[in-house]
């Protein structure tokens, strides 16, 4: 493992298959009365988190808690950065107070990356813009093997979105490390440039594509990150993209819905496949925590060997 | 020196010397079967947890020779101490080992925690700290397969297969069929394979 996580792309195989090993071991401790572990006590763990997140930052608060790490939780709302004060600046601050490891969503794609070479703890990338969510690409990959098995030839479709989706990016990257075989589906508009240097297929067809799926991914619109109009209205983008209960009929019996959250009930999903029994959607949630205590104690469990930097 | 004694020699002190051989520890664990049996009065409430990975090949060994005397299956396990260590930090992250309770659980049971080789005493207290937190046995016993002494921690073995006295610069292996492929125990001077 390297010390830091910024890209699901920096796991080798063999490290993925080791964080997926990990957390199925620690998905036992959340079943246990007493949820704690003793292996990070008095490591440090700062939660940098300059975009809102509810998921993610309770998430990567719980495991490292559940780890025994002390937490630090730091919102740009309310800080000196809303005082002007820059990232490095932020980061020599935390840096002084002696983080071990340094969670960071950032709106900026690549403000991990750069936090990487200015502080000496672990950098794990909590989402960053719309390039990579790896902790998120690691519990999806997660709940597909706890439900499906291995993913070796598995076929995944992910769905919507993809240009604001830092989520479709690094589940591409790390299911074709993991040998599954990923088709992106989304109107032209919502695919970016790149797309076809990425190890994936691509499709503008959801109805000839969900047949063949074992997961079929749903992705949020992400309207908020949308300053143009990437597809007429709401109800032509759900009419193509969305999954509702007659294209989960033409799902075969064993495959499954996921979708990373928040959802647009209605928008990209409906509100009855969502809470149907092939949804993994609150079994990815609870699977969040555990893979993110394997992230962090592969990371910070270990001694610090001035592993490779990036 | 007569030649006698530094064949002795040679043979302890030989690169690979198997201290015990496949029937001495089969007749080793078939004696801290009825040990066990004898303490317990008869295995009433007794739950074997192996300490990964030769531990648990261990206890469920024993589990079977207590089955073919007493005719009562005892509850075999596994205990993962890795997230208890307290020499994590020397090393890289290990991966983690496989904890699998009995459905019954640990609670009120006399727990026999049965690992290869006693040393230290750092495994076993770290086994105690993981035990803790699974539950409440009424009491905690220990059996190995070999005790090399150093203790530098104040533990003792309640079931001992083999006394094994050495210096701290000797390693101790232990082989075992299901996972090695043959069973021994051998002793190992630093920089031997």
């Amino acid at each position: 493992m390297r010390r830091h996580l910024i890209s699901a792309a920096d796991l080798s195989r063999d490290d993925a298959l080791l964080i997926l090993d990990t957390a199925d071991e620690l998905a036992k401790i959340s079943e246990r009365s007493i949820k704690k572990l003793p292996t990070l006590r008095g490591r440090t763990v700062v939660n940098l988190f300059f975009e809102d997140s509810t998921r993610t930052r309770i998430s990567f608060e719980a495991a490292a808690k559940r780890l025994s790490a002390d937490v630090i939780n730091f919102s740009a709302k309310g800080s000196s950065v809303s005082k002007g004060e820059s990232l490095k600046d932020t980061a020599l601050t935390l840096e002084a107070m002696g983080a071990d490891a340094v969670v960071i969503r950032h709106g900026a794609s690549g403000a991990p990356h750069r936090l990487a070479g200015w502080v000496r703890g672990s950098v794990v990338n909590a989402g960053d813009g719309t390039h990579e969510h790896p902790t998120q690409a690691l519990l999806d990959a997660f709940t597909m093997r706890r439900r499906l098995g291995p993913l070796d030839g598995r076929r995944v479709t992910i769905v919507g979105d993809v240009l604001h989706s830092r989520v479709a990016r690094s589940n591409v990257l790390l299911l074709a490390t993991l040998g599954a075989e990923v088709t992106l589906v989304a109107p032209p508009t919502l695919l970016p440039v790149s797309v076809g240097s990425w190890p994936c297929a691509v499709s503008y067809d959801l109805d000839a594509v969900l047949p063949k799926s074992d997961v079929v991914m749903m992705l949020r619109v992400q309207r908020e990150r949308m300053n143009a109009a990437f597809f007429p209205t709401e109800r032509e983008y759900s009419r193509r993209y969305g999954l509702d209960r007659d294209r989960v009929a033409k799902m075969h019996d064993d495959a499954i819905v996921m979708h990373p959250g928040p959802m647009n009930r209605g928008m990209e999903i409906a509100a009855e496949v969502a809470d149907s029994p092939r949804s993994t959607i609150v079994e990815q949630v609870a699977n969040g925590v555990t893979t993110r205590m394997a992230v962090l104690y592969l990371l910070l469990g270990g001694a610090n060997l001035g592993g490779e930097d990036l | 020196m007569t030649d006698a004694v530094s064949h002795a020699r040679d043979q302890i002190r030989g690169p690979a010397h198997a201290v015990l051989e496949g029937p001495d520890i089969n007749r080793a664990l078939i004696r801290i079967s009825h040990e066990i049996l004898e303490r317990t009065k008869g295995g009433q409430d007794v739950v074997l947890l192996g300490i990964p990975t030769r531990g648990v090949h261990l206890a469920r060994r024993l589990a079977e020779h207590i089955r073919q005397f007493e005719g009562r299956a005892v509850p075999v396990g596994s205990l993962d101490i890795t997230m208890y260590r307290d020499d994590l930090r020397t090393k890289p992250a290990r991966p983690l080992g496989r904890t699998e309770l009995p459905a019954d659980g640990v609670d009120d049971r006399t727990v026999v925690l049965v690992d290869d080789v006693l040393y230290s005493g750092r495994t076993v207290r770290a086994a105690l700290d993981a035990l803790g937190d699974l539950g409440r046995p009424r009491a905690v016993q220990l059996a190995a397969l070999v005790d090399r002494g150093h203790r530098e921690l104040p533990i003792r073995a309640d079931y001992v297969g083999k006394n094994l006295p050495t210096s701290k610069s000797e390693i101790v292996k232990v082989y075992l069929e299901e996972n090695d492929g043959r069973d021994a125990v051998v002793l190992l001077k630093e920089g031997d394979k």
